[in-house]
């Protein structure tokens, strides 16, 4: 592994710094937008954009006057003295430092406001709440009025989750490490054929092969299985891994093999207790991957699992709630973040690995 | 001594009935055993905690002990059978299981491309007919097109942005994971991440971030989604490059590492700019590199589905060639058609699959 050589200091450092930050802001917004929208109330999600969290200057009502009753509406109303069109005082009038608005045109009373510091800070938990169990909650709409909802249940999603991801993701690694192994040290007929054969999928669009297996899992009885989201996932996944665990366990020294072959250790023996163990750096990097592809995936499990509420991974739960109710912004957000939490946990959890692997296996170049 | 040995080595050679035995027995066990589990899964009503732990354990140590067995067989093989059996033990499963789930269905997709709806009559190449003239599906090959010029160029160009800058700034480490967050979240949750920066409502409250933005500016706030096509695809494409940048980034940054210090000191003790030192020094010599994540990012963009899925279901003209896809054979039931379109992907891809072989052959790994 090569040693980490700071760089030196160069020119034009200030100028780096600052548009790499702007690229940095850029990309972070989106997530903070999330964020902070899954922690406020529905009302407040739907009235207010989520940067009024942000402490701005914003109009506050600092008195109110009351008009006469009879005032006309269609000529120009007097307001302490000076006289606006009704058009501007439902927009909103400037005078000086104040706003003039109505605040209630009928009752004719209008609103003195003044520029003031202030954010909005209402947050909640139940967002969450109510996507993460399955009972009924209330939620006060922006007009006031309650209503009930029920929860989705995400809770039972997650496990769904948890049973087709982990297993999709130790299977290929496994059944691709004997493989490469066999490709990059065995002596074997047919070694090179399968080998490129092996290459050449790795580009192939999953989409052409999901029409036969889809028949073949409803003649087996696969359809909306572990078992068979599990054999999809790894089939999908498994050029890729191959090729990658090749490049890695190729690099390996030969003496090494040579000597524990000498000691009379079995192919086995030495693929489980050397291979295997040399191997960590590069066999996290490829976890990684395939743990995010699978937790993230969409296609694979909306054609072999379905959305039965048994079955269904989080996803699909997300996605039907953007089907079904498309503007509940405060389920959509808390829905999502939660979905994000896992894959963010551990990918920074193994970045190390990461990059590290990433170094000895495809960037060969 | 001597004599004794060689008898030893002889009776080893032999297969006795009790390994061809073994060797029946111990796959057919396997296949048994799972089998019951499995139904086991498909029948129970386990609650979904335990459920899933039950799940990982089986998925876990059932791939450990199919190898196992297998190799415990093969290793009362005598030696040099052992020897010849042996890789392909390892290779086996891996084959099997790309022959029956990608290998085997690409044919027999190619082959049901030539059938007509419910594959029971060949129609010839009638289906490929259809879609290079059927208006929607033309829309979705351009869209297609599209996204993978347009979103691949900017990822690799942003990547290599990102990566050389880092490489220079005093906050590398948190750029990168910033830049490469975006990775570890689903395309599905990307999805209501960004129908809310795209949120649109009449009046002049928005609460979606660009229409907020565009009010600021003094203009109209505006349906991105649905308004002016084919822009609409553009603002779906930004939200793939937001995400795949990072993928990017991190491997350009690794190999950019890899440079020699002494070779960029030398370009600048002869006076070279930075700009320069770059396009002269840098992209040559990372060009490998440079192809790979192309690679990478070109085929992961032609199967682009879930994006255009969840942000319009492939409404306002967004459709691509996927989604199409998925219309024609879950709406439409028309296998013939999905086959075909899956086709016309493999096929945009055959160039890339040649130009990566050659890559590899070059660089020795066939």
């Amino acid at each position: 592994m090569r040693k980490k050589v700071k760089a030196p200091r160069r020119k034009g450092h200030w100028l780096v710094n600052l548009i790499l930050g702007i690229i940095c802001v850029v990309w972070f917004i989106p997530t903070l937008g999330l964020l902070i929208s899954s922690v406020r109330p529905a009302a407040d999600i739907l009235q207010t954009g989520w940067w009024t969290v942000i402490p701005h200057r914003q109009w506050e009502t600092v008195s109110q006057i009351k008009l006469d009753r009879d005032t006309d509406l269609r000529k120009p109303i007097e307001v302490n003295g000076q006289s606006f069109p009704d058009d501007q005082l439902k927009a909103g009038v400037e005078v000086g430092d104040q706003r003039l608005i109505w605040e209630n045109r009928r009752a004719r009373t209008v609103d003195v406001q003044e520029k003031k510091w202030g954010s909005s800070t209402n947050f909640t938990l139940q967002n969450y709440e109510t996507v993460l169990g399955g009972k009924e909650y209330k939620i006060t709409q922006p007009d006031g009025t309650v209503q009930t909802e029920q929860g989705s249940g995400m809770g039972r999603s997650f496990w769904n989750t948890i049973a087709v991801v982990v297993p999709s993701t130790v299977i290929p690694i496994f059944i691709a490490s004997f493989a490469a192994y066999a490709f990059a040290w065995l002596k074997f007929k047919g070694r090179k054929a399968f080998f490129i054969v092996v290459i050449a999928l790795l580009v192939v669009p999953l989409q052409v092969a999901l029409i036969p297996i889809l028949r073949d899992y409803t003649a087996l009885g696969l359809n909306g299985t572990y078992f068979g989201i599990w054999m999809a996932h790894t089939a999908f996944g498994l050029p890729l891994i191959t090729y990658f665990m090749y490049n890695s366990i190729s690099q390996l020294p030969k003496d090494l093999f040579e000597s524990a072959f000498m000691d009379g250790a079995s192919n086995f023996t030495i693929f489980s207790k050397l291979i295997l163990p040399l191997s960590v750096p590069a066999l996290a990097s490829i976890c990684i991957f395939q743990f995010l592809w699978v937790w993230n995936d969409y296609l694979v499990s909306l054609i072999f699992l379905g959305s039965q509420p048994e079955v269904q991974v989080l996803s699909m739960s997300i996605a039907n709630l953007v089907g079904s109710r498309g503007s509940d912004w405060h389920l959509l957000t808390a829905a999502a973040f939660v979905s994000m939490l896992t894959p963010l946990a551990v990918f920074f959890a193994l970045q190390k690995y990461f990059v590290r692997g990433l170094l000895g296996g495809s960037v060969k170049g | 001594m001597d004599a004794g040995n060689e008898i030893n080595v002889r009776g080893k050679q032999r297969f006795t009935p009790r390994l061809i035995l073994l060797s029946i027995l111990v796959p057919l066990l396997n296949l048994g055993v799972h089998t019951l589990i499995f139904l086991f899964f498909r029948e129970s009503g386990l609650p979904p905690m335990f459920n899933a732990l039950l799940a990982v354990i089986w998925g876990i140590f059932g791939i450990y002990s199919i190898y196992f067995t297998l190799n415990w067989v093969v290793e009362q093989y005598p030696d040099k059978w052992k020897e010849r059996v042996t890789p392909y033990v390892f290779v086996g499963p891996a084959v099997l299981l790309l022959g029956w789930l990608l290998f085997l269905p690409t044919l027999r997709t190619l082959y049901l491309s030539f059938f007509n709806a419910d594959s029971t009559k060949f129609v010839g190449l009638a289906n490929f007919g259809a879609v290079f003239t059927d208006r929607l599906l033309l829309t979705a090959l351009r869209n297609n097109l599209m996204w993978v010029v347009i979103g691949t160029l900017a990822c690799v160009i942003l990547g290599l942005l990102v990566a050389v800058l880092a490489d220079r700034s005093s906050f590398e480490r948190l750029a990168k994971a910033i830049v490469f967050m975006p990775m570890a979240i689903s395309f599905v949750a990307a999805g209501v991440i960004w129908k809310f920066i795209y949120y649109y409502q009449p009046g002049d409250e928005q609460i979606g971030l660009l229409n907020a933005i565009i009010i600021q500016l003094g203009f109209q706030p505006q349906g991105w989604l649905s308004m002016v096509q084919p822009w609409n695809n553009l603002f779906l494409i930004v939200i793939l490059v937001w995400m795949q940048t990072g993928f990017a980034m991190v491997i350009f940054s690794a190999a950019i590492k890899g440079i020699p210090e002494d070779m960029l000191e030398a370009a600048r003790m002869d006076g070279a700019g930075e700009i320069r030192i770059f396009f002269k020094i840098m992209l040559p010599v990372i060009s490998g590199t440079v192809l790979a994540v192309t690679t990478t990012i070109i085929v992961f963009t032609l199967k682009i589905f879930d994006v255009v899925m969840i942000m319009t279901g492939g409404q306002y003209g967004t459709e691509v060639v996927a989604t199409e896809f998925y219309r024609q054979l879950f709406m439409y039931q028309n296998a013939g058609y999905g086959s075909t379109l899956a086709i016309v992907l493999l096929i945009a891809v055959i160039p890339v699959i040649i130009l990566n072989v050659r890559q590899l052959q070059k660089g020795g790994n066939l």
